[in-house]
Order: structure tokens, then sequence, then C-alpha cells
């Protein structure tokens, strides 16, 4: 029963992390349906602007993490200047290959300048806490606590405020809500910089959890947690949320009941039969086609 | 619009089928090829090899070359990038073999790299030595099962990496059982863990734990928290340094106090930074340790630090010490673009005292008769514990 | 009135009638490649790697540009047919027959990655677009997390000793092969039937396309080339292992066929090339070759967001018309 409890805490932990960066990929892909697969690699950036606020700038936890959204917020809305926008009538896939080709170029950028994987020293204060048996630590309780408060303050940016609302009309109907004077340009870049902002905190915190970095650190990651926003039902919020925890849950479970070795093919061979009973994803509503 | 696509397809076709029309005039020059891993997956080994190749390389050209028979030779070191992936490694070997006319090859580093690459150095007839490649295939023929005759390593393999370490956790730390956690999707490490076992198990102890994850997990929580329930004395993790640091790590979290050993995947200095005060005390296996006191590991390391800034690890090592291999075949060669001479220098058992021991490789192998050094984390730093000889 | 007749002008080379002459000629320089070291064998093995790519994308162009859907599974059907191709001539044929048993072998991986092909189509009738996608990304993890496991192919230690059976001379002839069959299967009934289902399903439904049946070949045809181009890239490199078939092998084919044309037979040939030989090109630049080519990429992809040749296809390709075009022209 512990051994269960306990696993049920890795999994949230993981969980949290998987869903606030399948939060970023739903949240593009509801405004531009495009799916941004450099998405992984702002995670990545996330991860390595930690690291400069820890060893560079020698910040606490606070202010580190708000550089890490600052930041990632920033590069976020120019990679949409830049490379997506040029191509907002062009078909879906060109802009598919361009965030590929955005992210290799991220990963490879930071490798040219440093190939080693770097350390980050302590941030957070190791205390633990065994509650007969079951360890939780302070860090495992910051990561779940800090994610759900994201993902409830990205709820109510989303369902109660103009700016969400205008986010809502653009994932609606594109092309035509510029008529009702709604401006697409700016909505696209906010939603852009709120979904990179939560990768790099999902990647600021991964790295607290796991404090080793590498320029290739985003690249699976990034893929897995895009699996969760799509079993979640892609452009749906609350898809992504429980699409992250679900991933998070099964590989959790899954290594801690059978052999290691067959993990990763048991969870995504679940994942896909979950699909194939729900093809929209949990919460993904079936598209209308006109004929 | 058609015409201008096909016509600078063409062109750009032209440029790489007709290359070498720039060849460097001037005195002839020893061509040296290297084979990294500088983009890719394992970027920092391929950083490591490049940089201790570019300083071997310097040392002699800025001692005026290499004297063969007499006369003084520059040596050309043309470095190629494998990107970590096989059919590139294999790719920049023909390069190197039939457009740019090397006469022997150092590297690749990481053993699926290595492999195709000494398949074609083989079938070339041309000399390739792997500073780091621990796989015992790589210099083994696998249709025939004997030993390929041009494809060296300055390194120990897998097989004796394993058995040095079963027999250390057994008769020197007294395990009786023992745990293994490791990356099962990169070979180095998963031979290591099986022949781990192997050697534990024939030596009388018993491992009742043997957890996997795969390359680039961060969360060994549930493989952990299942070894802690199987109560070994020791957990033997023949990981990646990255990977160690944060196993160790949640292993302390999850409560787990028995101490972690290691193989060679260790043996950077980074560790300490990373691991800090969880990891003191432990035992690695490595290829050479930089506080030894022999003076050519003092020069190297003093050397590597002085041009780069860090205490060189050990791909740095090996890689030193693979060109330090060349340079003496090289030497007794005396030839500049005899590649069959330099093979037979090679092979001819001379031993070579190196950074990483002493070498010399056995009649019809390519496999070198070195010892291990086993090292221990002490106050900090990596501090040399015994040496294990064959 | 008088009534012009005027041909319509085709450049002297797009005739028809040259396409066997042509292709004879290159077969034999490729066979007379390695004999008379016509080029070194670096040259060689771009050569071959150029055309195990155009294999490649010619095969994701099936799924990604003629049916419309996305998939990022290639690697796995590569993968499969790498590995049965491999453990048939390591394993089970003797080495007197190599010589028959090699195509025998790359057929054999080709129909191993067509199965799995089958399989995954299945999950295509209910499930599309962008979940599509997911499975087929699955499956690329679920390959190659089998293949780690099992230990009799080597696992994560890898698969050798495979002899070097592919020649430029076997690659041109899949390669052509490939190309024709894609051609051929673009312009038949399940061709059109595809290209209708990628513009819309539910009409071509109702029109009495067999959507099923459609989707079930399109994927087989697919899986069984993306085998074929496994089992020779296999016989090349002389070892495999199951890393080498992740999902950025998979990007990089997309990538190929994206930048080549979309949904274009010349597109995929132009992208393949174009990727091989400039992947080659840029070595001298060492680190930052990986940093300009994606750049390179992010600013073709703004400026020619259909690809270097977009929708148009090399004259050789379409269904042959008549040799003299009737116009009548009122004067």
């Amino acid at each position: 029963m512990i051994y269960l409890l306990q696993q049920g805490l890795n999994a949230l932990q993981l969980g949290s992390i998987y869903a606030l960066i399948a939060l970023g990929y739903t949240m593009v892909y509801g405004v531009l349906t495009m799916i941004n697969f450099a998405h992984g690699d702002f995670f990545m950036v996330g991860a390595f602007l930690c690291f400069v606020g820890a060893v560079f700038l020698k910040l606490s936890v606070i202010p580190a993490l708000l550089l890490t959204m600052i930041g990632l917020a920033i590069l976020g809305v120019t990679v949409e200047r830049v490379a997506y926008r040029p191509l907002r009538k062009a078909p879906r896939v060109s802009l598919i290959i361009t965030s590929l080709g955005v992210g290799m170029f991220l990963e490879n950028l930071i490798l040219a300048f440093n190939p080693y994987p770097q350390h980050i020293p302590q941030f957070i204060p190791d205390i633990n806490w065994n509650f007969g048996g079951l360890s939780l630590s302070l860090l495992q309780l910051l990561i779940i606590v800090v994610s759900i408060l994201l993902m409830l303050a990205l709820n109510f940016i989303v369902m109660r405020t103009m700016v969400g609302t205008a986010m809502r009309a653009v994932s609606w109907d594109k092309d035509n809500v510029e008529l009702i004077g709604v401006p697409v340009d700016q909505v696209v870049a906010i939603t852009f910089a709120l979904g990179s902002s939560l990768g790099g905190a999902a990647g600021f915190m991964y790295s607290l959890s796991y404090p080793v970095i590498d320029p290739y650190m985003g690249v699976l990651i990034g893929w897995k947690a895009f699996i969760a926003a799509v079993v979640g039902g892609i452009g749906d919020i609350r898809g992504a949320m429980l699409g992250g925890y679900i991933l998070g849950t099964l590989e959790i479970l899954v290594a801690a009941f059978l052999p290691s070795t067959c993990r990763d093919f048991v969870a995504f061979s679940l994942l896909i039969i979950l699909l194939m009973v729900r093809p929209y994803g949990i919460f993904g509503k079936p598209k209308t086609q006109k004929v | 619009m058609n015409k201008q696509i096909g016509l600078s397809v063409l062109a750009v076709a032209a440029m790489i089928f007709f290359p070498g029309c720039g060849n460097n005039s001037g005195s002839p020059t020893v061509k040296i090829g290297l084979i990294a891993e500088i983009s890719g997956q394992i970027p920092a080994v391929g950083a490591s090899c490049r940089n201790a190749a570019l300083l071997s390389v310097k040392q002699i050209n800025d001692a005026g070359g290499i004297d063969l028979g007499g006369k003084k030779y520059l040596i050309q070191l043309l470095v190629e990038d494998s990107a970590s992936k096989a059919d590139q490694a294999a790719v920049v070997t023909q390069k190197l073999i039939t457009q740019d006319n090397v006469l022997a090859i150092i590297g690749p580093n990481s053993s699926g790299n290595a492999l195709p690459a000494s398949e074609i150095a083989e079938q070339s007839k041309t000399v390739l030595i792997t500073p780091w490649s621990t796989n015992p295939k790589t210099t083994i023929n696998a249709k025939t099962g004997t030993p390929k005759k041009y494809v060296f390593r300055a390194c120990f393999t897998d097989i004796f990496e394993g058995r040095v370490m079963g027999k250390f956790c057994h008769d020197t730390l007294k395990a009786q059982k023992a745990a293994v956690l490791f990356d099962v999707a990169t070979e180095v490490f998963k031979s290591q863990a099986e022949l781990f076992r192997k050697s534990f198990e024939a030596a009388g102890g018993k491992v009742v734990g043997f957890e996997t994850y795969t390359t680039g997990d961060k969360d060994f929580s549930s493989q952990l928290t299942k070894i802690r329930n199987a109560g070994p004395d020791v957990i033997f993790s023949p990981s990646y340094y990255t990977d160690v640091s944060l196993q160790v790590q949640q292993a302390r979290r999850l409560g787990i106090k028995v101490p972690f050993v290691g193989s060679d995947g260790w043996s950077t200095p980074e560790l300490i930074k990373m691991c800090g005060k969880d990891c003191e005390g432990f035992y690695f296996c490595n290829h050479y340790s930089a506080d030894s006191e022999n003076p050519a590991t003092r020069d190297f390391v003093a050397a590597y630090k002085a041009a780069y800034g860090t205490t060189p690890d050990d791909v740095a090592a090996l890689t030193w010490d693979a060109f330090g291999l060349l340079w003496q075949a090289l030497a007794k060669s005396g030839s500049i673009d005899d590649r069959e001479m330099l093979r037979q220098r090679l092979s001819e058992g001379q031993s070579y005292k190196g950074v990483t021991g002493s070498i010399v490789f056995l009649a019809n192998s390519g496999d070198p008769v070195k010892g291990a050094v086993i090292m221990r984390i002490k106050d900090g730093k990596f501090v040399w514990s015994s040496d294990s000889q064959p | 009135m008088r009534n012009k007749i005027s041909q319509k002008r085709i450049s002297f080379f797009s005739r028809r009638r040259f396409v066997i002459p042509v292709l004879t000629a290159f077969f034999i320089l490729m066979l007379l490649l390695p004999r008379y070291h016509l080029l070194n064998p670096y040259l060689q093995q771009v050569l071959m790697y150029i055309g195990i790519n155009i294999i490649l994308a010619e095969s994701l162009n099936i799924i990604n540009g003629f049916m419309g859907e996305f998939s990022v599974g290639h690697a796995a059907f590569m993968s499969i047919g790498a590995y049965i191709a491999s453990i048939l001539t390591v394993k089970i044929i003797p080495a007197s027959m190599l010589a028959i048993g090699f195509p025998l072998a790359v057929i054999a991986g080709g129909l191993a990655a067509a199965g799995v092909g089958f399989l995954v189509a299945i999950p295509s009738f209910k499930i599309r677009g962008d979940y599509l996608a997911i499975v087929t990304l699955a499956l690329v993890m679920i390959v190659k997390s089998i293949i780690e496991n099992i230990d009799a192919v080597g696992a994560a230690r890898g698969f050798m000793g495979m002899d070097r059976l592919t020649t430029p001379a076997w690659v041109f002839f899949w390669t052509v092969l490939t190309v024709w069959v894609t051609r051929n299967f673009l312009y038949s009934n399940l061709g059109r039937g595809m290209l209708s289902i990628r513009e819309d399903e539910i009409a071509c439904e109702l029109m009495s396309v067999n959507t099923r049946k459609v989707k079930v070949m399109g994927f087989v045809v697919s899986a069984f080339f993306a085998g074929v181009a496994g089992g020779l890239f296999a016989h090349l490199i002389q070892y495999i292992n199951p890393s080498m078939f992740d999902i950025l092998k998979s990007t990089d084919i997309l990538i190929m066929i994206y930048l080549g044309g979309i949904g274009s037979i010349t597109g995929a040939i132009l992208g393949a090339t174009t990727y091989t030989l400039v992947l080659e090109l840029l070595r001298p630049l060492g680190i930052w070759r990986m940093v300009i080519l994606p750049l390179c990429l992010i600013v073709l992809m703004i400026f020619r967001p259909r690809g270097i040749i977009g929708i148009k296809e090399f004259s050789w390709f379409f269904p042959r018309t008549d040799k003299r075009v009737q116009i009548k022209e009122r004067v």
C-alpha cells in the first residue's frame, strides 16, 4: 500500500511536468492549429536559463523562475514573429517542418557553445518528510503545488479574462474573427508567450528535480508531452492537463509493477488502445466536416 | 524555373563530386584522420576527444614534426564529425580513407559508431585505433570470429571491466547481495551490467535486483524503490555520470543507504560537482587516474589544463594514448603513407607507456593487455584506490 | 475557316521514348562503378545514401503526400525491414546462395514491414489527422522497445555480421522500382482514391471509393518500400541497432519530402537528394553544420512554403498523352 502511494507521489510529480509542457502544445494548437515541435526545445532552454540564473546570476528560486518564464515568453514571441507568422497562410505541414527546424537550431546552437552537460546547484533546501515509510521531499511538494497553481492561473486567464476570450475566439475561427475586431496577430503572440513560459517553467522545475541538463534533453520529453496533449484531446486545456497526468502515471506504474525494460512498450500500447476507444482524445471534440 | 532548380542541384552535386582541386602543395605531411562525435547525442565525448587530439598533434608539430628516418614531417589532422550516427560514421570513414587518403584513423569513440567504421577500415586495410570503444566486437570480425587485423583499441574491453568490478564487489567490499541499475538502450552499459552479474555470481554473490531504464530517463524512483525493497549490500550502476548523480540523489531521498559502485562511465570529474557529498566513499572502475604519480600523466594533465582549463576525462586520456601509440608505431615505420607497415609496427608487441597505463598488443589481437584502475571518491576528489591487473 | 494543328512543344529529352534507354544506361553505369572505380568509394557511398533516402522519401510520400495523413512512423518500418533482412542473410541463408538470397531477404524485410503497416492501417479507419500521428509515433517507440528486449538479435548491442551486399546497382534498381511503382500507384484507381481521401474523405465515400481498401493498400505499399530501404541500409553499414531508427530518423525523412515538395514524386526525389548532398557539403563547417542546416531549412520554408518544387512534376511522370495535341484554332 505504501509502495503504491509512494509511486503515486512520483507519478504526480512527473505528471505535473508533462502537463505543463502539454499545455504549451495545446494552447498553440488551439489558436493556430499548428503543432509546435520546437516546444520540447523551449523546455530545454528553460532548463538552461535556470542554470544561468543559478550559476551566473546567483538568484534564488522565485526570481530565477520569473527570469526563466519571462525569457521563454520573449523567445516564444520572437520565434513566432520570425518563423511562423510568414507562414500563416501556408499549408499546415510547412509550419510543422519549420518548427522542427527551429527545434534543431536551438539544440545545436546551445551545443555549439557548450557540449558538456551542466549541473545545477541545490536551490531548494533538502528537506524530506517521512510519513511511516512514505517519503516526501520539499522539492516534490513544490513542483506539484507550483504546477497546479500555474495551471489554475492559466485556466483563469483563458476562461475569465478578455484576453482569454479573445484566444478562445481565435481558436474557434481564425480567419473570420478579425471581422469583429479581434487583433489576431496580438492574440497569437500572447498565446505563444503564455504557452512558452509554461514550457519554460516546466523546464525550470524539471531541472530542479533532475539537476543535470544537456542540449538534447527536450527532444524525448517534447514528443512524450505531445502524445499526452493529443491523448487528452488537443486544443483543450483540461485535456492537456489530464493527458500529462495519465502519461506520467502510466510510465511510473508500468515501471513499478512490470519489468522496467518493457515500460515504453506497454505504456505506449495502452495509449494507442485509449485512442482507439476515444479517437479524438479524452476531451477532444469531433470536428464536423461539411461535405 | 525547373531549369534553374535543376542547374542548382547539379552545381551542388558538382561541388561534392569534384573536390580535391585545391590540394595544398608544399612540404609533404602525415595525414591522420580523427572521427569524433562532435554534434549529436554525446557531444561531451566528442569535445574531449577532439581537444586531446588537437593537443597531441600540436605538441608534435610545435617540436617541428615527427621524425621519420631522419626527416621531420608535420602532422595534418583531419577532423570529421560522426554526429553519433552509424551511417555518418561509415561515410566519413570512407571519406577519410578514400578521398583524403589519411594514413590512419583515430576514433570513433562510441561503439555504435566504431563498429561500422571498423568494418570499413578493415576492408580498406587502414589502421584504425578507437580510444574508448569497449565493446569486444569492435576488434573481432563478426562473420568469422577471428580478430580484425587493422583495428586496435586503446582501452580495455567490457568483459574485463565487468569481471573486475564483480570480483571487487565480492572480494574487496565483501558484498553478498548486489543490485544493478543500468541503461538498457546503451550497449556499453548493458554488457557491463550483464558481465558484472556473471562475475559477481561466479564469485559467490547473489544479484537481487536487475533494474533497467532507457537513455534520457531522469526519473529512477520506481526502479530504486524496487531495489530498496530487495535489500542489497551494494548497487552497481554502470551508467554515464550524468545519470549517476541523479540516481544517487533519488536513492538518498528514498532512504537507500548502501553504497553505489560504478564503471568507466563515472570517470568525468564533473561527477563530483554534480553528486557532491552523496557520492563520498564510492568506488568505480576507470581507465586512468588523473592524480597518478606517473610523470607522463602529470605532464598530460598539466598541458590539458593549461590549454582547456579543465582536468582531462578518460576519453581525453585514452585519445592521448591512442595518438601516442600511433606516434610510436609511426616513428618505427618511417613512412608517411605506408599503411601496411604502420599496422605491422603497431601490432609488434612493443609496450607503450601511456597515461592510462602500459599498453601492449599481443600477436593477432587489437585488444591491449592493460590493467584497470579502481578509483574512490574521497574528500570531493577522485583518489586512486587500487590497480587491477589482468 | 482553317483548322490549325499545332504541336505541343516538349523539350527533346522529355519525350517518353527516352525513359527506358536512359535508365538502362544509368544501370550499366552503376554496375561498372565499383568494378572500375569510376568514383571513389566515399562518393559511391554518398550515392547509395541518396538512393536509399529517395526510396524512404517516396514511401513516406504515399502516406503524407498522397493520402494527406501525418505519419512519423517510417523509422519503425525501416527498422523492421533492416532486422528481418539482416537476420535472414546472416543466420538463415547459406553463404553460397547470397547472390540470390540478398534480394529475397530485402523483399522479405519489406514484406514484414508491410505486415506491420497493415496493422497500423487499422486504427487509421477511425483515427485521423494528428491523432494518427500519435499512433505512428507510438509505433516507433514500441518497435524500438521490443527490439531492445530481444537478446537474440543483440538488443541494444546491435546486430552485425552482414556482408556488404548493397551495391550502387542494387540501390539504383530498387530506387527506380520504387519510383515506378509509386507513380503507377498514383495514377491507378487506388491512387486516385487516395488523392480524393486527402481532399475530402466523406465526399469520396459517397462516390463509392472503398476508403478502407485504399488506406490499407497505401500503408502496406508505403511500409513495404520503407522496409526495403531498411534492408539495403543494413547491408551497407553492416551494423544496426535500435537507436538508429528513432524519432529523429522519422523527422529526417519528413524534412526530405516537405523540403522537396509536398505530394510530388519529383519533389521527394529532389528533397532526398538535396538533403543528403547538403549534409555532406556542409561538413567543413564542423560543429556549425547542424546550426546552419536548420537555419537554411527555415529560410527555405518561409520563402517556398510548398517545398523547392511545390506540386509540380517532372514530365516523365505524367500519364501518356497523345504525341500531338490537337488545338483547333479559328482563323
